[in-house]
């Protein structure tokens, strides 16, 4: 009865370490300044009324991490390796997405959807070279991926000539902020969206099951039939469409493409996002959850430091300490000590219940 | 008597392979480029210009095989490299107060200036090192995570530590930049003068390194030790390999390396700057891989990773003697030609693999 207990709880111990630095950094922020986390609603330039506040806006910055690390969660899973190149892929992705704006005469609903598909087509052929690499010539996913990472920002230049062209129009508005009447902002309702899908996609398929069985023994799920090239290959193709939906994003937020700053150094904040989130680097089980509040907790605390005005410069140092002290916590070693001083207090109480029914 | 020489050879073999490709391709696209575009690859100043440039990058190169090797991944090297140049400028152009007081306390002239700044690079290095090595190898987290910590950290202080770019003053840079001149391997300019090759001392410094962490690499215990600890880190454990040792001081080793680079990086452009060796971990990493390391671990060579950053630096030198003058063809054709050794080697690699079987 008590390890049954013990087995359900364990199930979810590696969102352990995300969900104490969400809580880590609430309590800091409501002793530094219970205002924080006030939201209000307030008229935009339009006159809608949309809500705004420091929450609002870890949530809807977030948006495009949490995408580009669901998808990174699986390539990481099925590879056991990372995906280096998602935010060159997601500039890319940005700029077909903009020539195709560019091409016809106004912008209409049926081009801005036109758009996504073929940015969402480009991406996924990406993608899928990236997942060949790595399928079929078992390169390691972070050099196959190095590639792309060294001149996919220069193929995005390439796309648009050089330039950074300019999209203004109310469809590509209601993407990057509100779509008018709705007070949250567009990019969180993307992120409930694709977190539907991925649940859709693990509740009614075996793909979740698959990617784990090739990310803990590629042979052995080859020989249980499961065609682990394939897999792998998948979850490539997935993530390049998450890269699409983040670049569609970014790109729509600031109604221009720059290829050099669009989604500047995210690929590192991913892979941040899903080892926070307990995930194993090395491949095997994964929680797209815990990577999700992973890329929440990033956020929360880029955030937070911004609102303790430090320049966005220095941002990253203190990052890389509240990093440090997170792995720290989360590192087996620690995790074994703390299992050994459990075990003890649970011992003693034990003995102590003992010694009162004798 | 044989099996058993087979199976000690077996390891070295792959890394000669590997070695031996990209060094013949270098030799080939090198003497390519002699034949095509002529003039400018003719000359040898051509060859010292990009060792000039790239000795830094050769200096944590040297370091990221070590980790390589070990079957680990070190990406912080650029951060510590650009932190370093920063310090180091900063104590020689007197914008440390901390260093002014120390120099005038002990009463030494400006001279003084580069020993300190030379000390504290390595002692930055060696933190970086000894922090980064420690959590990796006794904590046991996963070194992309850490040393992606340390380069956040290293970019971070130097906007910290300033947020405007930093020049080094006139008279000791002019010491630090003194180069050596080579007459006999010099060559004529447009009025028909000889100008002599220049090398850069910091040259110097990095072929002395990649020789010490060859030998390092190849006929001490710690080196040998490295091998086994990238090739399989069970069996080492059982052969009595200290696995933890070998995996902290890799990471020691290389930090120690970044903080030369950084150093030798200050040598060279005399400026502090927050984007200084932008991307470094990358090209580093790059080279380690043109050169045969193989990111799994156990197999790779200081000597090949020496010929990647003179490979990668030559694809560079092509495309802009070749007239692409465009500035997204330098890093395509650098991407295309590093998918091509990546392909290559891992076609040779899976080869040679099913004919063992």
């Amino acid at each position: 009865m008590n390890k049954n207990k013990r087995g359900g709880l364990s199930r979810y111990s590696q969102l352990l370490v995300p969900l104490i630095a969400i809580l880590v950094l609430v309590i800091f922020n409501l002793i530094r300044d219970p205002s924080f986390f006030s939201v209000g609603l307030t008229a935009n330039n339009n006159g809608d009324p949309v809500l705004q506040g420091n929450l609002i806006s870890i949530l809807n910055g977030a948006s495009e991490l949490v995408i580009l690390s669901m998808g990174m969660t699986l390539v990481t899973a099925a590879c056991g390796g990372q995906d280096i190149s998602v935010g060159a892929l997601a500039a890319i992705a940005g700029s077909v997405f903009v020539k195709v704006l560019k091409s016809g005469g106004s912008i209409s609903p049926l081009l801005v959807l036109g758009g996504f598909l073929m940015c969402c087509a480009v991406a996924m052929v990406f993608g899928a070279f990236n997942g060949s690499l790595v399928a079929f010539f078992n390169i390691q996913p972070m050099i196959a991926t190095l590639i792309l990472f060294t001149c996919g920002r220069s193929i995005a230049y390439w796309i648009n000539g050089g330039a950074t062209p300019t999209v203004a129009s109310p469809i590509i508005n209601a993407i990057g902020s509100f779509i008018p009447g709705v007070p949250i902002p567009t990019p969180i309702l993307i992120v409930l969206l694709m977190g539907g899908l991925f649940a859709l996609l693990f509740r009614f398929t075996t793909l979740g099951l698959y990617i784990q069985s090739v990310g803990i023994n590629q042979s052995a799920a080859r020989l249980n039939g499961i065609n682990a090239v394939g897999i792998k290959l998948l979850s490539f193709v997935i993530l390049g469409v998450c890269c699409a939906v983040a670049g569609m994003i970014g790109v729509s937020r600031l109604g221009l493409i720059n290829h050099e700053t669009l989604l500047i150094n995210i690929e590192m904040d991913a892979i941040l996002a899903v080892a926070i989130g307990g995930n194993n680097l090395g491949g095997g089980k994964f929680k797209m959850i815990g990577s999700v509040l992973g890329a929440y907790a990033i956020q929360a605390l880029t955030i937070t430091l911004y609102a303790m005005k430090v320049p966005s410069t220095d941002v990253k140092a203190y990052k890389a300490v509240v990093i440090v002290l997170l792995v720290v916590m989360g590192s087996p070693v620690v995790k074994e000590a703390a299992d050994r001083v459990t075990k003890r207090i649970r011992a003693a109480r034990r003995s102590g219940t003992e010694k009162e029914a004798a | 008597m044989e099996e058993k020489g087979k199976l000690r050879r077996e390891p070295i073999t792959d890394t000669q392979l590997l070695m031996t490709i990209t060094v013949c391709i270098f030799i080939g696209m090198y003497i390519l480029a002699i034949l095509i575009w002529g003039g400018g690859f003719k000359k040898p100043q051509m060859l010292f210009d990009m060792l000039n440039d790239n000795a830094y990058l050769v200096i944590i190169s040297c370091g990221l095989t070590i980790v390589m090797i070990t079957g680990s991944i070190d990406i912080s090297v650029g951060g510590v490299t650009a932190l370093v140049a920063m310090v180091g400028v900063m104590i020689l152009n007197g914008n440390l107060t901390l260093f002014n007081g120390l120099i005038a306390a002990l009463g030494m002239g400006e001279g003084a200036r580069i020993v300190f700044a030379l000390l504290m690079s390595l002692l930055i290095g060696l933190a970086f090192g000894l922090v980064q090595g420690y959590l990796i190898a006794h904590l046991e987290i996963q070194p992309f995570i850490i040393t992606l910590a340390g380069m956040f950290f290293a970019r971070g202080m130097i906007t910290i530590i300033s947020v405007d770019p930093q020049k080094g003053p006139q008279n000791l840079m002019d010491i630090l930049q003194k180069r050596i001149e080579m007459a006999w391997l010099g060559s004529p300019n447009k009025k028909g003068v000889v100008i002599p090759a220049r090398m850069e001392i910091g040259v110097v410094i990095a072929l002395v390194i990649v020789v010490l962490v060859y030998l390092l690499l190849r006929s001490t215990k710690l080196g040998r030790s490295f091998y086994a600890v990238g090739g399989n880190r069970q069996s080492a454990l059982m052969l009595g390999v200290n696995v933890r040792r070998s995996r902290f001081m890799a990471h020691l080793l290389c930090g120690l390396l970044s903080g030369i680079a950084g150093f030798v990086f200050m040598m060279h452009t005399g400026a502090g700057n927050a984007t200084n060796a932008t991307a470094a971990e990358m090209n580093a990493i790059a080279s380690s891989i043109i050169g045969g390391t193989l990111l799994t671990g156990g197999v790779g060579n200081v000597i090949g990773t020496f010929f990647g950053v003179l490979t990668l630096s030559t694809i560079k030198s092509i495309v802009t003697t070749s007239g692409l003058r465009d500035p997204w063809w330098q890093s395509i054709t650098t991407g295309a030609m590093l998918c091509f050794f990546i392909l290559l080697q891992s076609v040779v690699l899976m080869r040679k693999n099913k004919r063992k079987k």
